[in-house]
């Protein structure tokens, strides 16, 4: 054992190197991301990691490994499950070899996602075993205790983390390299009566799942990650509590004081038996909890179940927030309120006006060049913008404006055909991302193909998945084993399909990017643009441009034509802030003066 | 016992590096730390912070209303958004340089740092402004207006870490060729003292 100060995705990966894992795939996704990109950087001799080209892909391929016997991580966010649930429900009911634990990075707020699913719940839906860590330390070891469950039981195993354990640094305990586990992998055995699902093998393994469970229930109750916390005084009050929650409760415990606390650790199966013995002698007790009110449910059934009279509240009894993120103010709120205690609200002073800042496209970056020059090509005519999951939906801001929807990974596509299936005048458009193409827009590209939709698909190639801290991807040919694998062309797929209009051109060639767009506007069918550039966090910019106070008659048409962070008004001119121009020369196509220039304009 | 500090800024102001500086000092000393940052979406030019819990008794490292021994300001303006989590009598530490959103340059308000500096110094009484303009100027870059801010804090007694120790982890974490535009940044925050 030594000590290391590390972020939770951090420790969970080297929680299941230190298990011994063979593969790690998954897709980025925040707060995912780093558990994957530390199992690389630290990649033992023999282990196999990769980006997968989506989750549910990444899902297959750990099945696959899981069934020779190998230990498998796949990890993902939230949002991803849903694209993984498919091959995730039947592996359920199909069963590993070795052990696969699912690594889903929730995001209550949410901070970064469309949703504020619960993998918790997902749990008990699709009845695979669940642990949810509190604290780094716990995100390490609830790992090496995933594989075991997994690997003794024979099914895939969540961990669930949310944000302010993934993201959270903190100094725990590691183990050294001698102290990893190791194991043998036996290899693929066949067994077409074990691997391959038909309707009479996923009834009897229904039952059998239902069984486990039911004794999974038990043994949780007795795992120690699972603990109730007593008082010396006699106390009819109790809290119950699990995930980041946990820790919030203690602080708000050791200033409020006078109650029993549960911690949920496996919030499925829920372990009934320590959660009756917590609830015997009590009156009332408050759940604290982030999304779903998992606990809560499951604290209702054990009082139904056992008989037990006590007055169970949370959210759904109105005592709780329903939505959004906890934090140890909310929570020493809830619990002060609940102890009937007076809440002291600090003597907050009157805090000014502040600026919001909303999260911006860069200075410099190629996605705004790529929706000016659509807005250009197509004004004054009737549009609609479908928009993807990624930087670019930072493109619905004003004053570019460029975003008239957004969904999940890939739904542009659809979205265009269905509004121009309904509205056959208006001119649709879907903008994706390169990694966001080859994840999930290829079937809605032949869909639109195959349908024989009028649509223009804008293709915002920048060469890597940006908003997730770039990652390669399949069109970049670069692998998390190093070296180049072999890049997918995204012209090629478009063409295979059998798109006539294909158009590779560089955004920041303005006229050239207004010009393909009108072609291809103008065209019937299905055509596609691709608008090349690098993202501008991985390029080193070009000098940046300033403007001419003599020049500059004040009209603020740069910014409100491009809103570009690195543009602001001083003085009644427009001034850039050199630190964060790249030398783009956008703006100084849009000056209707020529006030904008490189050094000495 | 544990001492609270929030880091805040704009995303790519080095906020996040500062606070890796700092966990790193307080662990090289032999204390436990808890940190916790904004990643993803928000570094995209919004507000970012950082919570750093240093010491014992902690259970998560996220700061209580009220419960920031420090706050570190990259930014004035989000230095007074924080304001609500300083504990009676902490301090702050903070850069005079406005970042402008691109949404009030359009709405042109009057956003300027010297409200901002101003509001800052009727409500906090241990504050130190290191006057942005004059330390680029001085120490030539904006970009290690983080490690000038550390300084600051060091020489105002607002961090629980020597200038030895930080000027050794800068060593460890930062290429070689900018240590010493790190090790000027760092004398130079030193010697900002109100």
């Amino acid at each position: 054992m030594h000590r290391e100060f590390l972020m939770g995705n951090e420790a969970i990966a080297l929680g299941a190197i230190a298990s011994g894992v063979d593969l790690v795939c998954g897709y980025p996704g925040t707060p995912s991301t780093e558990v994957l990109e530390t199992a690389a950087k630290n990649r033992p001799e023999g282990t196999y990691v990769e980006w997968s080209v989506n989750e549910k892909t990444a899902m297959e391929v750990a099945a696959g490994a899981a069934y020779t016997g190998a230990r498998v991580l796949v990890t993902m966010k939230q949002m991803g499950l849903n694209v993984a649930s498919d091959p995730l429900m039947c592996v359920e009911y199909i069963g590993v070899k070795g052990g696969m634990v699912v690594l889903v990075a929730d995001d209550p707020g949410p901070i970064s996602s469309q949703t504020e699913q619960d993998t918790r719940t997902f749990a008990g839906f699709s009845k695979v075993p669940c642990f949810d860590p509190s604290t780094v330390q716990e995100a390490y070891d609830m790992v090496q205790e995933a594989f075991i469950l997994s690997e003794k039981y024979g099914t895939p195993v969540f961990l669930r983390s949310t944000t302010r354990v993934s993201h959270c640094y903190a100094s725990i305990d590691i183990k050294d390299t001698s102290e990893f586990a190791s194991h043998r992998i036996e290899g693929f055995v066949k067994d077409s009566r074990r691997w391959v699902i038909f309707p009479r093998l996923a009834n009897a393994n229904h039952k059998k799942i239902v069984d486990r469970n039911e004794k999974l229930s038990n043994e949780f109750s007795d795992n120690p990650f699972n603990c109730i916390y007593t008082e010396k005084r006699e106390c009819r009050l109790g809290v119950a509590t699990g995930g980041v929650s946990f820790t919030y409760a203690m602080e708000a415990r050791e200033r409020l004081g006078n109650m029993r606390l549960l911690k949920v650790s496996t919030p499925y199966p829920f372990p009934e038996k320590i959660a009756a013995e917590f609830l015997a002698g009590l009156d009332e007790v408050l759940c604290i909890e982030e999304l779903d009110p998992v606990i809560e449910r499951g604290l209702v059934y054990v009082c139904g179940k056992y008989g037990l009279k006590v007055k169970i509240r949370g959210k759904l009894t109105g005592d709780t927030r329903t939505a959004g993120e906890n934090t140890v103010d909310s929570v020493y709120e809830d619990l002060a309120a609940f102890l009937g205690e007076p809440c002291k609200s600090e003597a907050v002073s009157e805090v000014p006006d502040l600026p919001v800042r909303p999260p911006v496209l860069c200075a410099g970056c190629p996605h705004r060049a790529s929706f000016y020059a659509v807005k250009i090509a197509m004004k004054g005519k009737k549009t609609v913008f479908c928009g993807d999951i990624g930087c670019y939906t930072l493109g619905n801001a004003m004053p570019l404006d460029m975003v008239d929807t957004c969904l999940c990974m890939g739904a542009g596509l659809g979205i265009a055909q269905g509004i121009g299936h309904i509205e056959p005048d208006t001119s649709c458009f879907a903008f994706v991302g390169d990694s966001t193409f080859f994840a999930s827009a290829i079937p809605g590209v032949i869909n639109a193909v195959y349908n024989k939709s009028d649509m223009t698909l804008i293709v915002l190639d920048n060469s890597t998945t940006a908003m997730t801290g770039h990652q390669p991807h399949p069109g970049t040919g670069i692998t998390m084993m190093g070296g180049s694998g072999s890049a997918v062309s995204i012209e090629g797929v478009l063409r295979g399909i059998g798109l006539e209009y294909v158009e590779t051109v560089d955004p920041f060639e303005l006229d050239a990017a207004v010009g393909a767009v009108r072609c291809a506007a103008a065209l019937p069918g299905v055509k596609a643009i691709i608008f090349r550039s690098p993202c501008i966090a991985l390029t080193k910019g070009k000098d940046p441009l300033t403007v001419s106070s003599k020049k500059c008659i004040g009209c603020s048409r740069c910014i409100k034509e491009l809103g570009c962070p690195a543009i602001s008004m001083s003085g009644g001119k427009a001034v850039i802030d050199t630190s964060q121009c790249t030398g783009c020369c956008l703006c100084e196509r849009v000056c209707p003066v020529g006030a904008i220039g490189g050094e000495g304009i | 016992m544990n001492t609270g500090i929030i880091l805040c800024g704009v995303g790519g102001q080095g906020t996040v590096l500062a606070s890796k500086l700092i966990s790193a000092s307080a662990m090289e000393n032999g204390l436990s730390v808890m940190s916790a940052e904004t990643i993803g979406m928000a570094q995209r030019g919004g507000s970012v912070t950082s919570h750093i819990r240093i010491g014992e008794g902690v259970y998560s490292p996220m700061i209580a209303f009220g419960g920031a021994d420090t706050i570190i300001g990259f930014e004035p303006g989000e230095a007074a958004r924080m304001l609500p989590f300083l504990k009676e009598g902490g301090s702050v530490v903070v850069s005079s340089g406005v970042v402008i959103p691109v949404t009030e340059a359009l709405v042109r308000s009057d956003y300027s740092s010297e409200n901002m500096v101003g509001y800052l110094r009727e409500h906090v009484e241990r504050l130190t402004v290191v006057n942005t303009d004059r330390a680029i100027r001085e120490v030539g870059t904006a970009k290690v207006l983080n490690i000038i801010l550390l300084g600051a804090s060091i020489a105002a007694g607002a961090l629980p870490v020597t200038a030895d120790t930080l000027m050794k982890m800068i060593e460890r974490r930062v290429p070689e060729k900018y240590i010493d535009l790190n090790r000027k940044a760092l004398e130079y925050g030193l010697s900002c003292t109100h």
